[in-house]
């Protein structure tokens, strides 16, 4: 894209890291050349990891600089999308679904555990350790292993239960390991053993 | 019931190696020289023979959709997009192929991507699908390492790249044109058709937009024939489909089945029946939160494919089956999509930006029963005045949900209002 007579971006002294750009370059080598706009979403991602999980104007006006866009192009990408946040945020972003096959699951049982055990509160709020922040959210495409719950922009955790729920924010806040996936000890979505009907090979059954 | 031997997704549930090695013992990527040596116009012939329609939701003729694309090129290059921006609610069949067999769908590009005179594909993935995402990208990779893709790809001579981009969390970029827009580093905002993309897509280059399942289902179709493929499930309601089984069922999963299985059966054999039994059943939405609810006598007897369920009133969508029994709030169950409509809703066409809104707050109401009956009428003539007025189907989309729960659970939406009033209203004073 040509910027023509649009204000310079401003960036505010933020700049990539080496090695995010050298990703970026490679994101970039991915369109057709003079088409670089293409990668602006993953250029999002990459400023804002490196900027701590949000973005700010200066980080948004840098990606506007590096792809050669218009800084208004990408203040309306940035803003489009909910995956892009504009506020810092707690260090473990909880994205609760909540729409109606989770919801038919008990997602509002997840939401009430996860706000009390985080200390949150309310819904968008960040807990005073600074640790967590709860959101609901619109269906994430789980909907085979409701309710469930998304950590940052990465891991699912699925087949909640408000106990289970409650222990991946205790191991969360303790910094000890968690196992992303099925919290009750599904492959993916598959049916239980008792109620198994096609690809029982696969399953050690045929 | 669809026998193991007639399923296309054989490592659905991840319980083996997704990888390259674990791909070709599945038989992916096996002659794949020898499916392109068929050539262009024979490919797209058997696709169109087997009646294969697109898994996404809109069930268009996939072979047909192929030969929109341009014989010769002109000059501009061809695009194959690949949409896995799966965002349906109830729909989670493509998270499975993403992450459990990769090299499925990859093999299904280059098939297709040859077919169409594509030298590329780009793969839109949704953005929070994180783990499909690496598995995919890992996928290529190796791929391009065993010389599957590339300047050669597979001995073909026929040079083919697979790019992925990610998605960043908006629904509306599974629509089409929104996701080339999204491609090409724009907001999502679906584009005026005409011109379709098979002439002005990405880049403004000829480009054939399929779901993940459609493309992925591709190469074992030229496999085993077109014969094959149309012997299972009804006429042009063919092949394999992967159902998704959410709600209140008592083993929620993903299955390969035929089309045209009976609804009652799916949920019995595979999701283990409704919670406590079928007939604790209220309502089933067959396709995803885009389609009307339909009751339980109709349940009874409905096939799962896309006539059978168009004759009823709804839809086969994505084949998300969100079952609701009988404790369920449907009022409130339907009011949550039109939250998610609200949600998702561009901006771009004044009657779904405003319309999702106001529809959203009206069944909000509606189920408290703070409202008048005439409301009733007055929310169903503002879903007809969405649907069809805008640029893309996601206004039909907001208004089918609520037009079904008004045909069908009219009586229901009455008996709150009168509740509510009766509530309000003190007991006319004796004199």
């Amino acid at each position: 894209m040509r910027v023509t007579s649009y204000r310079d971006p401003e960036t505010g002294g933020f700049a990539f890291s080496e090695e995010a750009k050298a990703k970026a370059d490679a994101y970039v080598a991915r369109y057709p050349e003079g088409r670089q706009a293409s990668a602006v979403l993953w250029l999002l991602y990459l400023a804002q990891e490196q900027n701590g999980g949000w973005l700010d104007d200066a980080a948004i006006e840098y990606v506007a600089r590096y792809l050669q866009m218009a800084p208004i192009r990408v203040h309306e990408v940035a803003s489009f999308f909910t995956m892009f946040n504009h506020q810092p945020l707690g260090r473990h972003h909880i994205q609760v679904c909540r729409t109606t096959s989770c919801w038919l699951r008990g997602s509002d049982e997840i939401v009430a555990a996860c706000l009390e055990e985080t200390g949150c509160g309310r819904l968008g709020a960040t807990s005073d350790d600074g640790l967590f922040t709860v959101s609901e959210v619109e269906c994430l495409g789980a909907c085979a292993n409701a309710p469930m719950f998304q950590v940052g922009d990465r891991d699912y955790f699925e087949d909640l239960t408000p106990d289970t729920a409650r222990a991946v924010v205790r191991a969360l806040r303790d910094g000890k390991p968690v196992q992303p996936g099925s919290q009750s000890g599904r492959t993916s979505s598959e049916p239980p053993a008792d109620n198994r009907r096609t690809l029982l090979a696969e399953a050690g059954q045929g | 019931m669809l026998k193991d031997q007639d399923r296309i997704f054989l490592n659905l549930y991840g319980e083996r190696d997704w990888g390259l090695k674990g791909a070709r013992a599945r038989g992916i990527w096996d002659g794949t020289k020898d499916l392109l040596a068929l050539g262009r116009e024979t490919i797209v012939e058997i696709v169109k023979e087997s009646e294969l329609r697109g898994r996404g939701g809109a069930g268009f003729p996939t072979g047909l959709k192929w030969s929109f694309m341009p014989k010769d090129s002109d000059g501009r290059p061809h695009y194959l997009a690949v949409n896995a921006d799966e965002s349906e609610p109830g729909s989670c069949k493509d998270r499975e192929i993403l992450r459990n067999d990769p090299h499925i769908l990859l093999e299904g590009c280059l098939v297709a991507g040859f077919a169409m005179g594509a030298h590329a594909a780009y793969i839109y993935i949704r953005g929070e699908y994180w783990e499909p995402l690496q598995r995919l990208e890992a996928a290529i990779a190796e791929a391009y390492e065993a010389g599957l893709l590339g300047k050669d790809a597979c001995g073909s001579g026929w040079a083919f790249d697979v790019y992925v981009t990610r998605g960043a969390g908006a629904y509306i970029c599974g629509e089409e044109t929104a996701m080339l827009e999204s491609l090409e580093g724009k907001k999502g905002q679906p584009r005026l058709k005409p011109p379709f993309p098979a002439q002005v897509g990405l880049y403004g280059c000829p480009t054939t937009v399929n779901n993940v399942e459609t493309i992925a289902v591709a190469p074992t179709i030229l496999r085993r024939g077109a014969a094959w493929f149309k012997g299972i499930g009804r006429p042009k309601n063919t092949g394999t489909k992967i159902f998704s089984l959410s709600g209140h069922v008592n083993t929620p999963c993903n299955v390969e089945e035929e089309m045209g299985i009976p609804l009652k059966d799916l949920i019995e054999k595979h999701g283990g029946g409704v919670r406590g039994g079928w007939d604790n059943l209220l309502a089933v939405v067959p396709g995803g939160s885009s389609v009307p609810c339909i009751p339980k006598p109709i349940c009874d007897e409905v096939l799962m494919d896309f006539d059978s369920l168009r004759e009823v009133k709804s839809g086969l969508g994505t084949a998300a089956v969100i079952v609701m029994d009988k404790s369920t709030d449907i009022v409130e169950a339907i009011t949550r999509f039109s939250h998610f409509y609200m949600h998702e809703s561009c901006g771009q066409c004044t009657p779904c930006r405003e319309g999702t809104g106001w529809m959203y707050r009206v069944m909000k109401r509606m189920m408290k029963g703070q409202a008048e009956v005439e409301e009733i009428d007055m929310l169903l003539d503002v879903t007809y005045q969405v649907e069809g007025h805008t640029i893309c189907a996601l206004g039909d989309a907001a208004a089918w949900p609520i037009q079904g729960l008004v045909r069908h659970f009219r009586p229901e939406l009455e008996r709150r209002i009168k509740d509510y009033k009766a509530k309000r209203q003190p007991a006319v004073a004796a004199e």
